[in-house]
């Protein structure tokens, strides 16, 4: 009893602390995102946030194709209320026929593509400003702690979510962010002797999320959600079986 | 480019306006008057009147002694000028230049239009055919001045086309009065038997100068080529469109916004009652020093949103240049569209992408960085990679075409392919590796091949075999092969990248 009381007096403390730090609670029912709930718990509240910035680093080439292919899946669990988003980039290599892969329609999604650095950051900032988006995401390689403040003022007021892509940054400075995200790949799994290439599948690594611990993932896109990788192998274990009787 | 211009000549303007408004007067002869220093004179006569003699500049009586039953219809001054400036309008159709040739003509600036009709002698056919439907009878010529073909048009019987640098070999023929000049003039001329222009054309100008005076040679002059001419076009005014004189010179950023917001209330308020919104206005500010700054904007959606327009200029306004100020504005709407008035609860409630507010923020977007930067892609029928997409041209356009293979398409794809280096030792399997800005790339898993042709009604070349494959590290790519498999010189590319 004495532990209970303790562990609720704790819980209640923590949800103070939060607030205090201007870490608005919004309700569960609010912002439940049933195709992010894999996600849910690495964030405060379990919660998966979509009053900021997300932030995604890139290194190398196929990092940015893992990126977004994420940033897709995400957007696809947004996109369900039927809003259209945008996307902002200044070299944008994003195939739109591949996106229905990730559950999205690519006539939904408006596409700006600009050449300046400054140019970018003001259409994303008078993007979010709209309230009938979904999401807008953006490839931008440099973004300083002003910048990122100015575009977390403009999303307090909005409520949509900000996907920033940063391609190669010179240095991964200290922003807003949410969360700072890095995509991998990770080799498909298909059963053994099963010719072909598999679903998409990443290691997903929350290098920082605000008010909670880094965690790191393991999972694939099966087409319609998201999977925990091992969860694809029980699947794929009584195929096995089957092979071999 | 050398100019071409042709040159319309009404011979019976005003009696044929009359007869088409009234159809029963064709088989009678009448003909207009007005009162000239006390006597009624014939200001215009019909064909039935002129083949019985009757001309124009006869006083009335005169011309009831020759035709005994002929119809008498009072002139109004300036009414010729009225109906050739609807004639102007309507001759927009023909040339963006039309101006008008009082009292019975008009001349058009055709360079550059002929050809849509084929040829010149097309053109002109076409011009008389369309006003013979409507009514009138015209005499038409094209050449390279005004001069020329006005002379052409009025007073030679057979060629009506002039070819270009011809202009003074079609003059020789014609009478003197075929120069525009004045009645004194042509009798002087007539008087000393010079009736052709051929007669007197090559006489030394000091002594036509001397003679007829500086005029002639001047029409001379502007008939051949040699001179200018000013060429008065009609500007049609648009539809829409709202001035605002300034009693002061404007100079700074604040009073031009009160400007605009002027004009936009002006134009909006007429837009509304109309039921129409803007999709492209112009904005001019006519300086002190002569020069015109303007501004455009243009609307994803129709719009007669006062406040969403002003946000639009206001995006320009740093780019206008006061200079020493601004005397007056105009504001006129090039472009409009009935508007959908939104109701109220479905104004707010309406999501996708006929948001009003979407489609204020994308024209926000393209009044700052231009309208090129905004795309949105629908589906094109072609299997070729690179044209399988098409740009939609608006917000709402949508062909319900499925896309093509999804699964088998990379999230980033190349703007150009980039040449690789593979083993790939067995014909029309996937290579066993590859090697990609020097890094190798050993494969653990492949699909493919998908064979994709090209369209070779667009462009001949290898078609290609594409193949999805997976590195050691999970990296996904997609490879193709130009052409059939050859051991040693087939050539490999890396097109794009799986997520």
């Amino acid at each position: 009893m004495e532990k209970e009381s303790k562990r609720h007096l704790i819980e209640d403390l923590k949800k103070q602390i939060l607030g205090l730090q201007g870490y608005t609670t919004l309700s569960i029912q609010e912002n439940s995102l049933p195709k992010l709930s894999l996600f849910a718990n690495a964030f405060p509240n379990k919660n998966f946030p979509l009053e900021g910035i997300h932030e995604f680093i890139a290194i190398e080439t196929e990092d940015t194709a893992a990126s977004v292919g994420f940033i897709n899946a995400l957007l696809s669990a947004l996109m369900e209320t039927g809003s259209p988003s945008i996307w902002i980039s200044s070299s944008r290599n994003l195939f739109p026929p591949a996106m229905q892969r990730f559950a999205l329609k690519p006539d939904q999604i408006i596409f700006i593509d600009l050449n300046h650095q400054k140019e970018i950051l003001w259409v994303l900032e008078e993007a979010l400003k709209c309230e009938n988006l979904s999401a807008v995401v953006a490839e931008i390689s440099e973004l300083s702690f002003s910048q990122s403040r100015r575009l977390q003022l403009v999303i307090e007021k909005s409520k949509v979510p900000a996907f920033i892509l940063r391609n190669n940054p010179q240095q991964v400075n200290n922003t807003t962010c949410l969360a700072r995200w890095q995509i991998k790949h990770l080799p498909s799994l298909l059963p053994d002797g099963m010719p072909g290439v598999g679903h998409p599948s990443w290691s997903v690594n929350l290098l920082k999320v605000r008010n909670a611990q880094p965690a790191s993932f393991e999972v694939a896109w099966n087409g319609t959600t998201f999977q925990h990788l091992n969860q694809v192998q029980k699947v794929l274990q009584p195929l096995k079986k089957l092979q071999a009787s | 480019m050398e100019k071409r211009f042709a040159s319309i000549w009404f011979p019976f303007l005003l009696t044929d306006w009359l007869c088409i408004r009234r159809p029963e007067l064709k088989k009678c002869a009448f003909v207009f008057t007005a009162p000239v220093h006390g006597r009624i004179i014939i200001t215009a006569c019909n064909p039935l009147a002129a083949s019985q003699g009757v001309h124009v500049g006869m006083p009335l009586a005169d011309g009831r002694a020759l035709v005994h039953e002929i119809e008498v219809f009072d002139d109004k001054p300036d009414r010729n000028i009225k109906l050739l400036k609807g004639l102007a309008e309507w001759f927009i159709r023909f040339t963006p230049w039309v101006a008008i040739d009082a009292p019975d003509g008009l001349v058009l600036d055709i360079t550059g239009c002929a050809h849509l009709w084929n040829n010149e002698a097309h053109y002109l056919a076409q011009i008389s055919n369309r006003m013979l439907e409507i009514g009138y009878t015209t005499k038409l010529a094209i050449a390279d001045t005004i001069g020329t073909s006005w002379a052409v048009a009025r007073f030679s019987s057979q060629e009506n086309i002039v070819p270009a640098r011809k202009q003074y070999y079609a003059l020789l023929p014609l009478p003197a009065a075929s120069l525009r000049l004045e009645q004194p003039t042509i009798e002087r001329l007539n008087k000393l038997g010079l009736q052709k222009i051929a007669q007197f054309i090559q006489m030394p100008r000091s002594v036509l100068r001397r003679r007829f005076g500086e005029n002639l040679l001047n029409r001379i002059g502007q008939a051949i080529g040699d001179l200018p001419e000013v060429f008065d076009p009609v500007i049609i005014i648009p539809e829409y469109e709202e001035r605002l004189p300034c009693l002061e010179p404007i100079r700074t950023a604040t009073a031009i916004e009160i400007a605009i917001k002027k004009l936009l209330e002006q134009i909006c308020t007429r837009l509304k009652n109309d039921g129409l919104g803007l999709r492209k206005a112009e904005l001019k500010g006519f300086r002190i020093d002569g020069k015109i700054i303007r501004t455009t904007i243009g609307t994803h959606q129709s719009s007669n949103d006062t406040d969403h327009l002003f946000k639009l200029f206001a995006l320009n306004i740093d780019k206008l240049a006061p200079g020493l100020g601004v005397e007056l504005f105009t504001l006129s709407a090039s472009k409009t569209e009935p508007v959908v008035q939104p109701q109220e609860k479905l104004w707010l409630t309406k999501s996708g992408l006929q948001n009003p507010s979407l489609s204020a923020l994308l024209d926000r977007v393209a009044g700052k960085v231009g309208p090129k930067a905004i795309r949105r892609f629908i589906p094109e029928a072609n299997y070729w990679p690179e044209r399988a997409i098409k740009k939609a041209d608006s917000l709402t356009e949508n062909n319900d075409l499925p896309w093509h293979n999804p699964l088998g398409r990379p999230i980033q794809l190349l703007h150009q392919p980039e040449h690789i280096q593979v083993t790939a030792p067995i014909p029309d399997y996937p290579p066993l590796l590859f090697i990609y800005k020097g890094k190798r790339h050993p494969i653990k898993k492949a699909d493919g091949p998908e064979r994709i042709e090209r369209s070779w009604w667009l462009e001949s070349g290898e078609h290609r075999d594409y193949y999805i494959v997976e590195d050691d590290q999970g990296c996904r790519y997609w490879l193709f092969r130009a052409g059939h498999y050859s051991a040693q010189n087939s050539r490999w590319f890396i097109h794009g990248f799986f997520a």
